[in-house]
């Protein structure tokens, strides 16, 4: 296991800096602009050159990224212009929205999808099934943004039950939180049930017609034991993937509920970030925000590893 | 036969649909066998008897439609509601399949595998059932058995994995035991190990067992009575030394003198059946075996022969045309 | 949010094991639907359809009438003309930007297949690291730093699949190179050129087309959130996304200004990617998600 780790440690090094690289210099192709922009109507030719040579702006750019690269290194990944504060501290504050609506979202998501799954797999064939493959595969023509706003309409405009846009923190009002983030983690649970459904339902019927499950029900185990112990944990695999992977586009996702809802997550500062032109908070976040992707990913990895044996000993 | 049949298996037949159209598995099986008393089924493959095996566990696909019945201890299997079925199965039942690494699953350890068994049928708790465990572990051979508790069945060689298959067979005490194939995935070396202990474990607890092979020579021996199918009937059944001391089916004979012989003379050519197995889609008319059968002739293709005895009713064969003379070696 | 999920499903062979089906009445319907909006988009300047962006202030958010088939929008727009025109972008972007994606990544994908050694672990290591950023993010900062155009979205969006048509592309190949025909015809002396356009690309265009539909729909969806946040195509462009975005804020008054673009895009990505998945099943049984 250890070698394991080891080897999959080393692949994810380049990586990150290959992200880092391209953050940057998608953020240095206009260079002259940074300035622009922050001086606004103050620019003056003078200023922006002062204010360039200020910045580094002026040297070349492979020096740049190097001395960017260190102050990352160090913790420094800038400053807002436009509120002062670091970038680090922005994304602080915001983390925790952020990764609340995911994990609801992943949450109920995985609450809709699994008991699906079971159950088309055990029915398979049956009009069961064949209603609820159809209903995921056109739940997945319907993008976040549409679920938001056909739930807002019938939550908060009709029925009145749940608020459209508002936040409180959970230390605050811990049921006030939840009413909040209901419609948002329900808006990308309904993006996600789909393809966990499809995943797990497809693994668990090709692993129902394994030998090892035949001879559990020749063993006269009870059904229930059959299909949570030897039949989920062995198709649970590609589920964990997609989970995991789910995860990490839920970023994505996350990005426009939050604008919708308005909550205060990464996405949401993301968004403003680029309404503001805070091109140096747009960068920061980028690269925290695919930094955070990769090692989702290789989390991921990992746990792959934990659940399939053969894989830990280097079989499968 | 002594005593009355712990299994009887009474005109079972088994369907199965399939676009080609419907496909006869199990044609008209009737079989029997006693307490302690060993089986062996013998057939090539596709000759229906997994399926017969199947249909005997109840544990047939989905589609398959079964009739006749299938007396067990008294029971009838093919009527019995499934959970009383469920309780018959590990516990009464139990089965041995062909290839361990299949059969067992990967991603649980062999302790956990032979202890749900244990917790399911005798309730015995978490502790108790590790120890007996332990001692199934070892009786069937397998050294350092605690070890082998928390390892998972890929970290186990072929032959170490089909002892944890008997011993989970055995688990729960078995009056049957079916296996089949035990032996077919396994090294050569490996295999007469196998049915020694199976044997061995047989004897030990009085326990019935029907050993399901495409090999006649894995019967001679270890079985008291043999089944011939083909095409999902039974050709030629009789007590085991009969049978080898006086084939009557030419097919028989002809399985037989296919297997190759240590002491033939050298470069002798391996007699083969000519022809292939028929398609289960496609019944032939007549008895299933006259294509390729060389003693066939006019009746031969045009009805099925039954299976029946002429001297007694222990050795029974369905042919037009049995062997007369003595075909077979001493076994 | 179906965001760019290209590069995972095809890996994932996450379908249930279709049969070949035959074409249903389902298939059919969306390919009338996609004609029908084609059409539409292709002759709406032959129609008698007012311009998108007259507005009218004295006649803001009225209702369907002779006049205004669908009504107008919250700036006095001509709905319906807003839809059809907003369907111009949308599927212009949306089967530009793969068009993107197939050539350069197919490309990318038959030759990292067919010769394989440092030249595909190069290929395939570059595309790890574009998959490696959340694609969302990815086209924000792009179209932040480069400014808002039709032309940026379709470029970043275009990139942004490369990966996915590559990973077809190169999955085909691996399967087909090794064949016999592969071998006959380098036997014959054929050149590599011609082997990868005569013999590989033909047999690995289908389950390319079969993706690229299915890129479509992701496309379409993706360019829609972006407008719908403000950040696709610059207004006063329509775009169904856009036309969502703004018919949020009239949700209470008239929730047809957003219900039925959101309709429209709905019954569009689903039946491109009804006759996505129905091609793929047709070239690879086990990837059709029905």
């Amino acid at each position: 296991m250890p070698g394991f780790v080891a080897r999959r440690l080393l692949y994810l090094v380049p990586v990150l800096v290959a992200v880092s690289l391209l953050t940057f210099f998608i953020a240095s192709l206009l260079p002259g602009d940074l300035a622009y922009v922050i001086l606004g109507d103050q620019a003056t030719p003078e200023k922006v050159a002062a204010l360039r040579h200020d910045m580094g702006l002026d040297q070349p750019i492979w020096w740049r990224y190097i001395g960017w690269l260190g102050h990352l290194l160090q913790g420094d990944f800038g400053r807002s212009f436009r509120t002062g504060q670091t970038v680090l501290q922005a994304v602080a504050e915001r983390l925790p929205v952020s990764i609340e609506l995911m994990i609801l979202a992943e949450l109920i998501g995985l609450a809709i999808g699994v008991p699906l799954a079971i159950a088309c797999a055990v029915r398979n064939g049956s009009a069961f099934d064949r209603f609820m493959t159809s209903t995921a595969f056109g739940m997945l023509s319907v993008p976040s943004f549409l679920s938001a706003i056909l739930l807002i309409y019938l939550f908060a405009v009709e029925l009145r039950w749940l608020p459209a846009t508002g936040y409180v923190p959970i230390g605050e009002d811990p049921i006030g939180n939840l009413r909040f983030f209901v419609l948002p983690a329900l808006t990308l649970a309904l993006a996600e049930w789909p393809g966990i459904m499809r995943v797990l339902r497809s693994d668990m019927i090709a692993t129902l017609q394994e030998d090892y499950i035949a001879l559990a029900r020749a063993k006269g185990l009870k059904a229930s034991r059959i299909l949570f112990v030897h039949a989920l944990k062995p198709s649970s695999l590609t589920l964990i993937t997609i989970t995991g992977i789910n995860i990490g586009r839920l970023i994505g996702g996350a990005l426009i509920v939050e604008s919708i809802f308005a909550l205060p997550g990464i996405g949401r500062l993301l968004v403003s970030a680029i309404y503001t032109r805070d091109l140096i908070i747009l960068q920061g976040v980028v690269l925290l925000v695919a930094a955070g992707f990769v090692l989702m990913n290789f989390i991921v990895d990992l746990l792959y590893a934990v659940l399939d044996p053969r894989i830990r000993h280097g079989h499968a | 036969m002594t005593g009355p049949a712990l299994l009887s298996v009474e005109n079972v037949a088994v369907d199965l649909p399939t676009p080609r159209g419907n496909l006869r598995a199990v044609d008209q099986v009737d079989l029997s066998i006693g307490a302690g008393r060993t089986l062996g089924i013998v057939g090539e493959s596709g000759c229906g008897k997994t399926m017969l095996s199947r249909a005997i566990l109840q544990l047939l696909p989905k589609k398959a439609r079964l009739s006749g019945r299938v007396m067990f201890d008294g029971q009838d299997l093919v009527a019995l509601g499934p959970e009383p079925l469920r309780k018959l199965r590990g516990r009464s039942l139990a089965v041995v399949f062909q290839d361990p690494m299949t059969s067992l699953n990967p991603v649980l350890t062999i302790g956990t595998q032979l202890i749900e068994t244990l917790q399911e049928h005798l309730e015995l708790d978490g502790a108790t059932a590790r120890k007996r465990s332990v001692e199934l572990l070892a009786a069937v051979g397998i050294p350092a058995p605690e070890q082998r508790l928390l390892q998972y069945p890929h970290q186990l060689s072929g032959g170490m994995r089909q002892r944890v298959a008997i011993a989970i067979a055995l688990s729960c005490e078995p009056k049957l035991l079916i296996a089949d194939e035990p032996t077919t995935a396994l090294d050569v070396t490996i295999q007469a190990q196998i049915l020694d202990l199976l044997a061995r474990e047989q004897r030990r607890r009085h326990m019935a067992m029907i050993l399901i092979t495409h090999d006649l020579g894995v019967v001679a021996g270890r079985t008291d009575e043999v089944a011939v199918m083909y095409a999902g009937r039974i050709v030629e059944r009789a007590p085991t030394p009969v049978l080898f001391r006086q084939m009557r089916m030419p097919y028989t004979a002809a399985l037989l003198a296919a297997i190759p012989k240590i002491d033939a003379v050298p470069h002798t050519p391996l007699p083969a059946i000519g022809g292939r197995p028929p398609d289960p889609t496609r019944p032939v008319q007549g008895c299933s075996f006259s294509p390729r059968c060389r003693y066939a002739a006019g009746e031969c293709y045009r009805t099925k022969p039954a299976l029946a005895g002429a001297e007694s009713c222990d050795h029974q064969y369905a042919c037009f045309h049995p062997l007369a003379s003595a075909t077979g070696f001493r076994a | 949010m179906a965001t760019l999920e290209l590069g995972i499903d095809a890996d994932v062979a996450a379908g249930s094991v279709g049969r070949p089906r035959r074409l249903g009445s389902l298939f059919w319907m969306a390919i009338g639907w996609m004609t029908f909006v084609f059409a539409a988009a292709a002759l709406v300047s032959l129609l008698p359809i007012p311009s998108p962006t007259d507005m009218d202030m004295l006649e803001r958010r009225a209702p369907m009438s002779a006049l205004h088939w669908l009504g107008t929008d919250g700036l006095g727009r001509d709905e319906l003309a807003r839809l059809i025109y907003g369907a111009r972008i949308s599927l212009t972007v949306g089967i530009c930007a793969p068009v993107i994606g197939i050539t350069i990544g197919g490309a990318f994908g038959m030759l990292a297949g067919y010769f394989r050694g440092r030249f595909e672990t190069l290929v395939v290591g570059s595309m790890d690291v574009l998959l490696a950023f959340p694609p969302l993010i990815l086209a924000l900062a792009v179209t932040a730093y480069l400014g808002q155009s039709i032309l940026n979205l379709t470029c970043i969006l275009g990139v942004l699949g490369i990966p996915a048509f590559m990973r077809v592309a190169r999955a085909a190949t691996l399967s087909l190179a090794r064949r016999e025909f592969v071998i006959a015809a380098q036997a014959l002396g054929a050149t590599h050129a011609r082997i990868l356009l005569r013999e590989l690309l033909p047999n690995v265009f289908l389950p390319l087309l079969a993706f690229f539909l299915l890129g479509v729909a992701v496309t379409i969806v993706v360019e829609g959130a972006l407008s719908f946040l403000g950040l696709g195509v610059p207004p006063p462009t329509p775009s169904w996304g856009s036309m969502i975005g703004e018919g949020r804020e009239s949700l209470e008054i008239a929730p047809r200004l957003a219900f039925i673009p959101a309709i429209t895009m709905f019954l569009t990505v689903l039946s491109f990617n009804l006759v996505g998945d129905t091609l793929r099943v047709f070239t690879d049984p086990r990837q059709g998600a029905l």
